[in-house]
């Protein structure tokens, strides 16, 4: 790098002139404001139409059909729901139960694999960093994994099942590699050579010193634990371990049978428009979806910063 | 050098325990959830009955396989699953540069704004965004179908039909990943050194000259990096959004089914272990034969840009 004073001098006029350099009027510019304002738009206003359904009366949706804005406004579908919270609360407790032991454990594992493997004196490295990679790029599929849990290890219908499976990531695994292989060795030589063994230093130096790359990595395996749906459909059957994102598939199939069965409708009597099942259904998908939609945007530059550091050989 | 690889492996393998015990936890659960199933497809080969058990069930030789090739099917999912996942991949990343270098041009004050509204989508799992898609496509109440009625224009049950649904899978994926992406690339176009747009523009380059010149060159790493990532995922399909967002809709299969989709129902609906397990193994063998021959051939290209 140069740091000459001309170098340094030249940059903070460029830094000045970039600061004070006022477009001319630019057609490109005006569109491409107009380009993302619609792309703006078309993200958020599905949103807005869920909302705005779940806040609608049940008569006026089967007669106007979903709206922007509600013709009969009305809170029930949220009252229907917290009448009987337990499902939901029993839901959202497995989900975060889940996310946070499987956060946890997963970002031990992590650290604890993308440092040996960085460890350039470690003598089985070569071997190690294959056995981890090859996973990556070869497996064996859906059926044999969910006979081996199902069959041999009788893990559905428990939390492990949710958990132990995504546990190893070797994609997180580079992503800590990189990070760790950045970080000066002499730290680790020095604490050996004052007599501190590898345990020692790993758990009370590099875990403390890879703060930056625990966090982004552990705000990646929360994302990733809560909004996973793909083992709890395949390994849990008993209403009392469903999380919340299998509760909404399942929402989705029941309501569906309920609604598109006209015959059924019609034997027992039923008469759906008395339920507010419709908006039930978008309320349900707000409180599930609502805690990501609030908490993540907040740390997308973090999300970004993961999966660059991850994708740039270090 | 000779000398010390005579001293016995033992006193090796002492001097690196502790590393070792680190590795140990992980390298298990590898082992379990990684290589136990790797050995698992030779249940492709087999006539699995749960009672008899992995070991005892009599083997079938290539019958699993065959049942599947000979299938209209194993044609059509596979000609999904590739379509899809290539027009995924090279939609999101023209789009998703086009927007970055856009986003770079433009004044950095409505930009937290987009940035954020381009994000909400990618925080949803497909499920919920399953529910979104309903909302507008749903037959009776979808507002789809209420602003083609205002319209004048015919109505769909979109459900029942075929023919929109690549237009509809492909704006759900767009939708819920162009954002990520574009952060991303915009991200790279942030590290790039500011000294060459400034000598550019010294020099009288246009807009579309410094885009095309400086800032897509020096993008290419990430670019390819990315690219040779999804080329393996071509042939792993996205299976929430051709799960979720279709219904599972019998009707649309034609156009929706993909390996994926198509593995999950022969388990879990037909319980056709032998030949779900087949298919899998096609699956990610021709998965792993499209990442290495894409690496191969970026290394060919350009040795700095290859991912091994």
């Amino acid at each position: 790098m140069n740091t000459s004073p001309q170098a340094v001098a030249a940059k903070s006029v460029t830094v000045r002139e970039t600061g004070a350099r006022k477009e001319p009027f630019s057609i490109v510019i005006l569109l491409s404001h107009l380009l993302f304002i619609a792309i703006t738009l078309a993200m958020i206003v599905p949103f807005i139409l869920v909302i705005s359904i779940s806040f609608t009366e049940e008569t006026a949706i089967v007669e106007h059909g979903y709206q922007f804005i509600p013709s009969d406004f009305t809170a029930k579908a949220y009252r229907y729901i917290f009448e009987a919270p337990l499902v939901l609360f029993r839901a959202y407790g497995i989900t975060i139960l889940t996310t946070v032991i499987g956060t946890a454990l997963s970002l031990l594992i992590t650290a604890m694999l993308g440092y040996v493997t960085s460890r350039r004196d470690f003598r089985y490295r070569t071997p190690a960093s294959f056995f981890i990679y090859f996973t990556m790029l070869f497996g064996g599929g859906l059926v044999p994994s969910y006979i081996l849990i199902k069959q041999y290890l009788h893990l559905d219908n428990t939390i492990w099942a949710l958990i132990l499976p995504s546990l190893v990531s070797p994609f997180y695994i580079m992503v800590m590699k990189g990070f760790l292989s950045k970080m000066p060795f002499e730290i680790i030589e020095s604490a050996k050579i004052d007599g501190a063994r590898e345990l020692r230093i790993f758990f009370t130096i590099v875990i403390p010193l890879s703060t930056p790359a625990l966090a982004t990595l552990g705000l990646f395996l929360s994302f990733g634990f809560w909004n996973s749906w793909f083992s709890a459909l395949l390994y849990i059957d008993n209403e009392k371990l469903i999380p919340i994102q299998l509760l909404l598939v399942r929402m989705m199939q029941k309501l569906e049978f309920l609604t598109s069965n006209s015959d059924f409708i019609n034997q027992f009597g039923v008469d759906t428009s008395k339920f507010p099942t419709l908006s039930a259904r978008m309320a349900m998908a707000i409180l599930a979806g609502g805690p990501m939609v609030c908490i993540f945007p907040f740390f997308q530059k973090y999300f970004v910063k993961g999966l660059t550091v991850g994708s740039l050989k270090g | 050098m000779i000398k010390s690889s005579k001293r016995s492996e033992w006193h090796y393998l002492k001097k690196n325990s502790e590393l070792l015990l680190l590795l140990l936890p992980g390298a298990l659960l590898i082992l379990v959830f990684a290589y136990l199933p790797m050995f698992g497809v030779v249940l492709a080969f087999k006539d699995f009955h749960y009672d008899l058990g992995f070991w005892k069930s009599p083997w079938v030789g290539l019958q699993n396989f065959k049942f599947f090739f000979v299938s209209d099917t194993a044609a059509l999912i596979t000609r999904n699953t590739v379509g899809y996942g290539l027009t995924y991949m090279i939609l999101t990343t023209v789009i998703s540069l086009g927007l970055a270098i856009l986003m770079n041009e433009m004044g950095k004050r409505w930009l937290r704004i987009h940035q954020t509204a381009m994000f909400i989508p990618y925080c949803l799992s497909w499920v919920v965004v399953s529910y979104l898609a309903l909302a507008l496509l749903d037959t009776q109440n979808g507002y789809l179908n209420k602003v083609l009625e205002t319209l004048g224009l015919p109505t769909h049950m979109w459900y029942l039909e075929t023919a929109p649904w690549p237009y509809i899978l492909i704006s759900a994926y767009l939708w819920k990943n162009v954002g990520f992406s574009t952060l991303v690339y915009f991200a790279g176009i942030m590290g790039i050194n500011q000294e060459y747009y400034e000598a550019a523009k010294i020099d009288g380059a246009s807009r579309w000259q410094t885009a095309t010149r400086i800032t897509l060159p020096m993008l290419s790493t990430l670019i390819t990096v990315l690219l040779i990532l999804s080329i393996g995922h071509i042939f792993v399909g996205d299976f929430g959004l051709h799960y979720f967002i279709p219904n599972d809709a019998g009707m649309t299969y034609p156009t929706t089914d993909i390996i994926d989709t198509y593995v999950y129902r022969a388990l879990r609906v037909n319980g056709d272990i032998g030949m779900s397990t087949a298919i899998g193994l096609y699956q990610s063998i021709v998965g792993l034969v499209l990442v290495v021959t894409a690496n191969f051939v970026v290394r060919k290209i350009n040795d700095e840009n290859s991912l091994f």
